[in-house]
């Protein structure tokens, strides 16, 4: 079974931290990864940076550059992870645009990954339906599990095909915008939150963007499985260092 | 082989619509009705009239005495630069904003370079009493100022992009980031025939009216619809596939479309996708685009802020890769040159991306009795600036 599944079988509400690759220093990927286990995080998200993240907010686009003026590359991100199965077994996602993967080859990529045990992939560009005719069965080939996001937006149509082709768990962005920290949820969040709960659907459901701390954490596990913080921890990591990871990390449970 | 946009939004192995999924319900709003709205009486009536007397159309199409002279063939040239604004640009910023009334919407973003696209936004949402947000590169803004100041005397916000190389590429992120955080009362009018589909067949359809008149002024003026050759620059390529339309599937009419060569293919300072690119995925779409071998995507030179744009739309992708259409690049030197050449032959003044079409006659030689029809897509005036310091005037 995928380290995620299992993962998501785990009685307890699950806490994802992404982080852009390359960054705050080129060689930092493993040791952030190998803190964040050891801190207690349940699974992580890699960030693969891009060179015009579309669907990010100024902290995630900063790192993004940042890491690609330090030289990332799809290959030197795989050529870091080559042996990150020897110290870290929580499941390890990597969140990226479509972009880079084409170029690699989106077969050679998803072999790679099962190679260093990457378990899943996040791709915000690739359409739902693009994945479904073009890419599924090479994804399934390789155990990879594709990752695909909601927003409030979505319709309960869609929401309903989506969770039928998911076999991981269902990426839902906390409200209409781009990536990025926010201090509390409202009211139209707890709507959202509770439409998507009471649809029963068969993926469970983690929530991201805008969770930055205990009170949005707490909010989005209220009604979900688990909830990703991306933005607040590029930014903790940015001011305090990557040192300090298991201080960022008590102060959300 | 079609050379129109397939049922599911490509052209050939071109197009489709790479977005995030918070953009899909937009954009499937969109798909879903532009046809049936630019379709309707109402829409089309609408479109029509601002056309002709807002806008000035139809634009002559001129026969240019001695510059054919000079090049001892037939050259016709087809002013848009006489378009209210000064560009082919306010064909689609009219249609745009006549579709975004009809769905319902209340703000308008768009995403300019040189200034062209944003001015003609903007015009068009005074002219609607509509809220309107332009992003620009910071890098545009200190370089494009009298565009800047257009913008704003129309009551538009300008919003300088500062992330990335902070020019047009960053500009079209930007907008499409305000997209994703305002899904509901927004529509964005994207400049150029790029972006998710349905964006590269509503804009070429709205700019086909170039062609469309291009079609019965020949033929009063040489007895046939169809000239030899129809030549344009190409950036995104709107006035191209403004210009090309309507000849698309008559194959006896050459397509000549001009890239920006920047300081020249080779020199690491360029434009020229269709020989400097490849596959890949921009601003929603999948065309040639100019990249690492890493994929990510490469900051475009040239001369004219009109044609560095490090992709082209996948209508001209597929133009390209199926040889439909003959991609020529032309260098800032060459370009310039030829701008010069109409002012003094024809008392033209031409914008810059326009003037890399005109340096065409120097590369390439055409018969004597060849119909060429040139696109000229934009006047000087936003130039003047470039135009002085080159030619120390």
């Amino acid at each position: 079974m995928n380290r995620i599944n299992k993962k998501l079988q785990e009685d307890k509400k699950l806490l994802s931290i992404y982080f852009t690759a390359g960054y705050p220093k080129l060689n930092d990927t493993v040791e952030v990864i190998e803190s964040l286990e050891k801190s207690g995080v349940d699974f992580i998200e890699i960030g693969l940076p891009f060179s015009d993240p579309l669907a990010d907010g100024p902290t995630i686009q900063a790192s993004s550059t940042a890491a690609l003026e330090n030289g990332m590359t799809t290959e030197v991100l795989f050529n870091q992870l080559k042996d990150i199965r020897k110290t870290v077994s929580i499941p390890l996602i990597i969140m990226g645009y479509f972009n880079p993967m084409m170029q690699y080859g989106v077969e050679a990529f998803c072999k790679k990954c099962e190679e260093i045990g990457i378990d899943g992939l996040i791709i915000p560009d690739l359409p739902v339906q693009d994945y479904n005719e073009n890419y599924k069965a090479i994804f399934e080939k390789y155990g990879i599990i594709n990752v695909f996001l909601i927003t409030p937006q979505t319709s309960d149509e869609r929401i309903r095909f989506i969770d039928s082709i998911s076999n991981g768990f269902i990426y839902m962005v906390s409200s209409a915008g781009v990536t990025g920290a926010k201090d509390s949820f409202g009211n139209t969040q707890e709507t959202y939150f509770d439409r998507i709960a009471s649809m029963n659907l068969n993926a469970p459901q983690v929530i991201g963007f805008g969770i930055s701390n205990a009170e949005t954490f707490q909010q989005a596990t209220s009604k979900a499985k688990g909830a990703i913080i991306g933005s607040a921890f590029v930014n903790y990591i940015t001011d305090k260092g990557i040192d300090k990871i298991p201080d960022f990390i008590t102060t959300i449970r | 082989m079609s050379y129109f946009v397939d049922e599911n939004g490509y052209y050939g192995q071109f197009g489709g619509a790479y977005i995030p999924e918070m953009l899909y319900p937009n954009v499937e709003e969109l798909r879903q009705n532009y046809l049936k709205i630019m379709q309707e009486d109402s829409f089309k009536k609408e479109f029509d009239e601002l056309l002709k007397e807002y806008v000035g159309r139809p634009t002559p199409l001129y026969f240019a005495k001695r510059l054919s002279e000079k090049y001892n063939t037939k050259i016709y040239l087809k002013r848009e630069d006489l378009c209210h604004t000064g560009a082919h640009k306010v064909n689609n910023t009219i249609g745009q904003i006549l579709m975004a009334k009809k769905l319902g919407k209340n703000r308008i973003i768009a995403e300019t370079g040189a200034g062209q696209h944003g001015v003609a936004t903007a015009t068009v949402c005074a002219l609607m009493g509509i809220e309107c947000v332009v992003y620009m590169g910071e890098i545009d803004i200190a370089r494009q100022a009298p565009n800047v100041a257009r913008m704003k005397m129309l009551g538009a916000t300008v919003v300088p992009a500062l992330s990335g190389s902070r020019t047009l590429k960053d500009a079209t992120n930007e907008a499409i980031r305000d997209w994703i955080n305002n899904p509901v009362d927004t529509h964005y009018i994207i400049g150029s025939v790029v972006g998710p589909h349905p964006y590269p067949d509503m804009v070429a359809k709205f700019q086909s009216v170039i062609s469309e008149e291009i079609k019965w002024q020949l033929k009063e003026k040489e007895g046939k619809e169809n000239p030899d050759y129809v030549v344009a620059c190409v950036g995104g390529g709107s006035n191209a596939a403004g210009a090309f339309y309507h000849y698309l599937d008559e194959k006896e009419v050459g397509l000549i479309a001009v890239e920006a060569a920047g300081l020249g293919v080779d020199s690491g300072e360029s434009a020229a996708t269709s020989v400097l690119g490849n596959e890949g995925v921009i601003h929603g779409s999948k065309t040639l685009l100019m990249q690492t071998k890493d994929g990510q995507i490469i900051e475009p030179y040239s001369i004219s802020a009109g044609l560095d744009y490090p992709g082209v739309g996948p209508l001209h992708a597929h133009l390209c890769e199926s040889k439909r259409a003959e991609f020529i690049s032309i260098t800032d030197d060459e370009a310039m040159q030829a701008g010069l050449e109409l002012c003094e032959l024809e008392g033209i003044i031409p914008a810059i991306e326009s003037s890399h079409a005109l340096a065409v006659f120097k590369q390439k030689e055409f018969k004597k009795d060849d119909v060429v029809v040139l696109n000229l897509s934009g006047r000087g005036d936003k130039d003047l600036n470039t135009y002085i310091k080159y030619f120390k005037l």
